[in-house]
């Protein structure tokens, strides 16, 4: 079996899929090259399942045209299943059974005979750092470990391209840094990623690209960078010290924006889009001493893909349960520090 | 023992240097995705002790509750309750087995697991009869521990060997059939309520039969229901083949004639519940 490795991995045109009354594609055009890790961002209900589930072969869509490693996913979607590794938002692995055990057995079902199967386990395990747990059975294992099983599960046949859909729904944030640490691994060994998820961190940490699905549709595509500044400004931003201040710090800098402040009450910072950067920085600081609120800290960053998000949509990405500890906010340019 | 670079840049990633992976040579054979997806079934039965021991127990509660609490009060013509009941026990229980088959197969499409066997490169007919295989292998060893506690409350049956073999294949038999019917439940539910929720006529179906009473006893109207439905007739083979007398089993035909109605049956519920569980697998 060859595939035609300079072809691009998947090349969507037009894909269509209608659930009964929801739309779940409308439309969707995408071309990935190889060698990149490709973020599908989006809300819930944006579609990025739908894909998934397009691309591994278990939704034929209505309509378009789709090939996956340069074959023709509608036409021989057996030949696609040789060329993809698929880890759901679940971690499919039967808990009855070893570590090893379900590699081996995913191992078998790939089409590896019983003693490249066992080989291939030990290696896979061995990557994912579970060698020491792969005797165990599965129903002792983490949440976290678990799910890098199911990694290691889609691997083990070897596949072009591998489909994770949500891979760190639900995790805990070390747990979802030791799964970060594996996809990363895979990447250096050249699998072509395909990821979804509804964590902007999420995906400017792992992606060389980004797109961004809403309502079925791509809506904004490119690296992480470039969707940062799609959102065209940079940001100032303020911490206050007690949370009942921000609505006045709010009301304060709105006239200094280009756009609405953002309150953000978990972090107690507001945030406003401005056209003018570090101009605006000392405006702000001007407009403090007038008022009085305490406050923490003031700086100019990026706008993150949060922002870029809402800019795009109108609405913010459904990650409120995103910590905002797990600080990824783009080069935070901390010009003036506490006052 | 010095290290000539020590490469700092790399974010410590729990793994080891990874050696490239080859590709398989092509996708598995049928019968070997059968097997490797029928191990994984049986281990999962095996290493679950509260599956063994809840089926186990549950199958001894019935039967002893309809042997010692109902029996007594049932009226069965000239044969001992115990050897009415027992083969007509065994053919309902694959029901029940059967059932927990199609909570096993919609646990694994609520899971994920599905999703995982159908993006493989196997045939998925293969992946389907694979389950099925090792739910009946299942279900048959279910048939031997309570065909030997019916034994052990006084189940005598007056058979020969060989008629009783029959008896306990045609039982076996019954209940493949019957798990494709379940295969196709559990598939078609797609969630464990669900298929639970689908599997509750398995007590219609068990109840108004010939398996717990004689259908002489219920009103004229349920007799034709009851007379003319699977479990009957499969329940008046197994026990006319087991009491080694179609009389005693309230049977005006022959032992030969009542079985092979119930092959029939058999034969025709694998025809209609087998290729529509395979469609349905299969199905994107």
């Amino acid at each position: 079996m060859s595939h035609d490795t300079s072809a691009p991995t998947i090349e969507a045109v037009g894909l269509r899929k209608r659930f009964g009354e929801v739309e779940a594609l409308a439309g969707l055009d995408l071309v990935a090259e190889p060698g990149r890790v490709l973020a599908v961002l989006g809300p819930n209900g944006a579609g990025k399942t739908t894909f998934v589930r397009t691309l591994a072969t278990l939704v034929r869509p209505d309509a378009g045209e789709l090939r996956v490693a340069g074959v023709d996913a509608l036409r021989h979607p057996e030949r696609v299943r040789r060329a993809i590794g698929l880890a759901g938002q679940y971690a499919a692995v039967e808990q009855a059974m070893t570590g090893r055990e379900n590699l081996r057995m995913v191992a078998r079902l790939f089409g590896h005979d019983r003693r490249r199967a066992r080989a291939v386990a030990d290696a896979v395990i061995e990557r994912l750092g579970l060698a020491e747990a792969g005797d165990r059975l599965v129903r002792t294992y983490s949440g976290g470990m678990r799910r890098r099983l199911d990694l290691g599960a889609s691997l083990v046949g070897a596949p072009r391209l591998l489909l994770l859909d949500e891979p760190t729904t639900g995790l805990d944030p070390r747990s979802r840094n030791e799964l970060w640490d594996a996809i990363r691994a895979l990447v250096a060994t050249g699998t072509d990623v395909l990821l979804t998820t509804q964590y902007l961190d999420e995906a400017d940490q792992l992606a060389h690209r980004i797109v961004i699905v809403d309502h079925g549709r791509v809506i904004a595509d490119g690296t992480p960078g470039e969707l940062k500044s799609l959102a065209g400004r940079d940001v100032v931003e303020v911490r206050a010290r007690r949370a009942d201040d921000l609505p006045a710090l709010a009301a304060a800098l709105a006239p200094l924006g280009a756009g609405e402040p953002r309150t953000d009450t978990a972090t107690s910072r507001v945030a406003v889009p401005v056209e003018t950067g570090r101009a605006a920085v000392a405006a702000a600081v001007r407009v403090l001493d007038d008022i009085d609120v305490e406050v923490d800290d003031i700086g100019l960053r990026r706008p993150t893909l949060d922002e870029v998000f809402l800019t795009l949509t109108g609405r913010p990405a459904e990650a409120a349960d995103e910590p905002a500890e797990t600080d990824t906010r783009g080069e935070q340019d901390e010009l003036v520090a506490s006052r | 023992m010095s290290t000539t670079t020590v490469p700092t840049t790399v974010t410590a990633v729990a793994t080891a240097p990874a050696a490239a992976i080859e590709p398989p040579a092509g996708p598995p054979g049928p019968v070997a995705t059968a097997l490797t997806v029928a191990g994984r079934s049986v281990r999962r039965f095996v290493r679950t002790p509260q599956l063994l021991v809840v089926s186990t127990t549950t199958g001894a509660m019935f039967l002893l509750l309809f042997r010692y609490v109902f029996g007594g009060a049932v009226e069965t013509g000239g044969i001992a309750y115990v050897d009415f009941l027992v083969p007509g026990y065994l053919v309902t229980s694959v029901l029940f087995t059967g059932s927990e088959a199609a909570t096993g197969v919609a646990e694994d499409m609520e899971q994920g697991v599905t999703d995982r066997f159908r993006s493989l490169p196997v045939s998925r007919a293969a992946v389907v009869v694979g389950r099925v295989l090792a739910e009946w292998l299942l279900l048959t060893l279910g048939l031997v521990v309570t065909a030997a506690i019916g034994v052990a409350v006084g189940f005598r049956p007056d058979g020969t060997a060989l008629e009783v073999a029959a008896a306990f294949g045609l039982c076996s038999l019954f209940g493949f059939a019957a798990l494709w019917l379940f295969a196709l439940i559990g598939l078609t539910a797609g969630n464990v309520q669900a298929a639970q929720g689908m599997s509750l006529m398995v007590f219609p179906l068990s109840f108004v039969s010939s398996a717990y009473v004689p259908v002489d006893s219920m009103p004229g109207w349920l007799q034709a229901v009851a007379e003319h439905q699977p479990v009957t007739v499969v329940t008046d083979a197994v026990r006319s083949l087991a009491l080694g007398d179609p009389a005693a089993a309230g049977l005006d035909g022959s032992t030969a004639g009542s079985v092979g109605l119930a092959l029939a049956w058999t034969a025709g519920l694998v025809a209609v519940f087998a290729p529509l569980a395979v469609q349905r697998y299969r199905r994107p």
